[in-house]
Formats: C-alpha cells, structure tokens, sequence
C-alpha cells in the first residue's frame, strides 16, 4: 500500500475494547450479538467516560459471553445472577458504571426477580438485554419472550405462553430509562446506549437480535440477512409509546423507541436520606460526591 | 427537482463566502478475510452498494465480501454491523494511491 496522509484510523473501532486475542468469538454467522458489542464500543468511546470506571457483568448464555470479549473490569456470573451481583458492584463503588450485557433467558427468565427488584429499588446501573426469542445456547427451548405460535425444541406444536413485554416489565418496576431497538437499529442503539450509561438510575435497552440457527432454523424464517431485513419492514420507530402496547407477536409488528425517560432518586439516594433523616450527624453519606471524589465512607 | 435546484444555489453561495468545494471521499475498506463468517449483512446494508460477496472461499468455507474502494463514502456502516468485527473502513481521500481496479489488494490475507 502506498503511503496515506490523512489516516482517521488503522483499526476497527471496537478493537480497544475487546480481547483480540479472544476472537474469533463463537457466536453463529448472521447472530446479531456482534452488531450489539459494536454499538457497545462506539458507545463507549462517545459517552467519554475512562475505561477503568465500567464494568461489565454478564450471566450464562450466548450473550453472556461478551464479558469474556470485552477488555474492561468484566465478571461472567452463574446463570441469571449478573443483576445481584452488579447490584453489589454499583453499591461497593458507586463510581463505577456497571453495565449487564446479557441475553432475555438470562435477565428475565431465571433472573426475572432480580430484574424487577433492581428496577424497582432503582439501582444505578445499565441492563442491555439482547432478546433473541429463545435459549440458544442450550438448543432452543421455549423462552419467556419466545412469541406465540413461534415453534421451539419444547414447543414443537407451537409456544402457547404469553410472552413477557420487557419495556412494559421494566418500566411499571421502576425503571427511569426504557428502550427497545433491533440489531438493524445500529446508529440509535449506539445513542441510545450512550443516553443509558449516563443515566441516573437503571436503565434498560431491550435489543432483539436473530438468532439464526435456533430459532429462525425452527421457524422457517431463513438466516440472519433475512431476520435483519424483516426487522428493516416490519419495525417501527415510535417513541413514547406506551409501553403497555409494546406485546411482540410472532412475524409482528415491531415498535421500536425510547419509551421512558424520567428521573426518580435511585437506591443511594433513598438508602442516604432515609438515614441521614434517622441518625441526623452520625450517619456518613456513601457515594456522595466531595471535593475529594466520593467519600469512602471511612473515617 | 427544487430541491436540486436549492441545493446548488445554496453550495454556490457557500463557494462566493469562500467555502472550499467538498472533496469527493475516498476511503479504504480493510477486511479481515479469515474472521469473516458470510453472513452478508455489510453487503445488504451497505448504503453505496460498494461491497459484494466473493466467490472465493475462506479458510473456514465462506464466502467474505470484495470492497469497490471506488464507490465507498466512509460512513463506518459496515463497521457498525458486522458481527464478527472483521470489516473497517480508513479514509485515504489525501492518499496517492489511485488507480485500483479491484478491491484484492485491500484484503487482509492474514488475520494478526
């Protein structure tokens, strides 16, 4: 090659951010867990805020496997515990950023209660929740998002459960930010996740994503290209929506948007003024921004 | 129609105020050839059309896609999409290196 002179840059934005050494990953050709990490990336990389202050924490499942890619204080949890224990992560260092990169099995289903519990004491902390519609990673069992009539390994006739609607879920618990993209939505997942990382409080991004050899394969519903194309014409960006009319049939519409964005005292907050009220000059606020950065708590 | 008409009355305005006219973008798309999976979404979602799949196989049996340095505007989509982190685009608009018929010299053969 011959010499160039304005070179913006020689390498793909997400490799600061991942472990190349890691790579290639295992997810399936056409899965739209890669599209989400780079957004993930480039996210970071505007919202401005020093690596060492994120961390990543990830359960079991295909998404689960980001935290073992990304090149930041990471910790991969038993199978839907990432929200504890980032709940524990955000308390103990209230400078951190804790950001829960993982899958719907994971975050709703077997972590369902700690998702609501989260959400409703307000933790700060940002939950991306990769929805593919099933439990790819154990062969393709019926999910709490899977929608009805969609076929799985355990619904060989049909899913006939209700499927939960996350953004609805999330925000009647208590969640201050609320949105909903696909893997095709890369520019407003990209911003959307910046908005979410500086949120005050706990945020939640639901972003469907193709699982291509599980789900689609099981449907008929042909390979990734072809889930990233129907998400092209049947999504719709609507935002403020309410949430309550966000259900997810299957081969449906898809709404997409921010739904919610509010601001509500998170846990630190409640946890501080309740105490602060009780025990007037003996208690000793945690987490609170000084002159010398955030008090240690310790004297 | 109008529009075309506003948009170049607005540029030569903006030439009379001493605005430099905009320099076509070149770029350079830089594959990582062994990493690529095939799954096509730069190809689909490029929105030049600059990308197509290749014919040759990889190591692994698929089929990575063959930039047109020609028609690519550097937006960064392929970038964004890819899953597999194994397509970028580098703007050269400055470079010399003109010329290029096909995008084979673009390719990395070897991944690290």
């Amino acid at each position: 090659m011959k010499a160039t002179a304005n070179v913006k840059k020689a390498a793909h934005l997400a490799e600061p951010l991942l472990r190349m050494d890691r790579l290639p990953h295992i997810w399936c050709p056409g899965c739209g867990i890669g599209a989400t990490v780079n957004c993930f990336a480039s996210a970071l990389a505007k919202c401005g805020i020093p690596r060492e202050k994120i961390a990543v924490v990830s359960g079991i499942g295909c998404t689960g496997r980001v935290a073992g890619y990304v090149k930041l204080d990471s910790f991969h949890t038993t199978h839907g515990r990432p929200i504890p224990f980032a709940t524990g992560l955000a308390l103990g260092n209230p400078e951190l950023k804790v950001v829960v990169y993982s899958g719907d099995g994971d975050i709703v289903a077997i972590g369902g209660n700690h998702f609501m519990h989260a959400a409703r004491r307000n933790v700060s902390m940002t939950v991306i929740c990769v929805n593919n519609f099933i439990y790819g990673m154990t062969g393709g069992q019926v999910a709490p998002t899977t929608p009805e009539e969609a076929r799985a390994t355990t619904a060989p006739y049909g899913c006939y459960e209700p499927p939960f609607n996350l953004p609805f879920l999330a925000k009647s618990c208590g969640a201050v930010y609320v949105a909903r993209w696909t893997a095709m939505h890369i520019r407003h997942t990209t911003n959307s996740m910046v908005e979410a990382i500086n949120k005050k409080g706990f945020s939640f991004i639901e972003i469907i994503a193709p699982c291509p050899t599980v789900y689609s394969r099981l449907n008929r519903l042909g390979d990734g290209l072809d889930m990233l194309k129907f998400y092209r014409e049947n999504s719709e960006i609507r935002n403020g929506a309410a949430t309550e009319d966000l259900d997810i049939t299957f081969k449906g519409k898809i709404i997409c948007g921010k739904f919610v964005d509010r601001e509500a005292p998170t846990y630190l907050d409640r946890m501080n003024g309740q105490l602060q009220k009780v025990l007037k000059d003996r208690y000793v606020p945690w987490g609170v921004p000084s002159k010398t950065g955030l008090d240690r708590c310790v004297s | 129609m109008a529009d075309q008409a506003g948009v170049s009355s607005v540029r030569e305005r903006a030439r009379a105020f001493g605005v430099p006219k905009p320099r076509p973008v070149r770029a350079k798309i830089v594959i990582e050839w062994e990493q690529c999976k095939g799954c096509g979404f730069c190809v689909e979602f490029c929105p030049t059309g600059a990308l197509k799949l290749s014919t040759e196989f990889n190591k692994k049996g698929y089929h990575p896609p063959v930039p047109d340095p020609e028609q690519c505007q550097d937006c960064g989509f392929c970038e964004l999409v890819c899953p597999e982190f194994s397509i970028y685009s580098v703007d050269v608009t400055e470079s010399e290196s003109h010329g290029r018929s096909n995008g084979q010299d673009l390719v990395n053969e070897s991944y690290r």
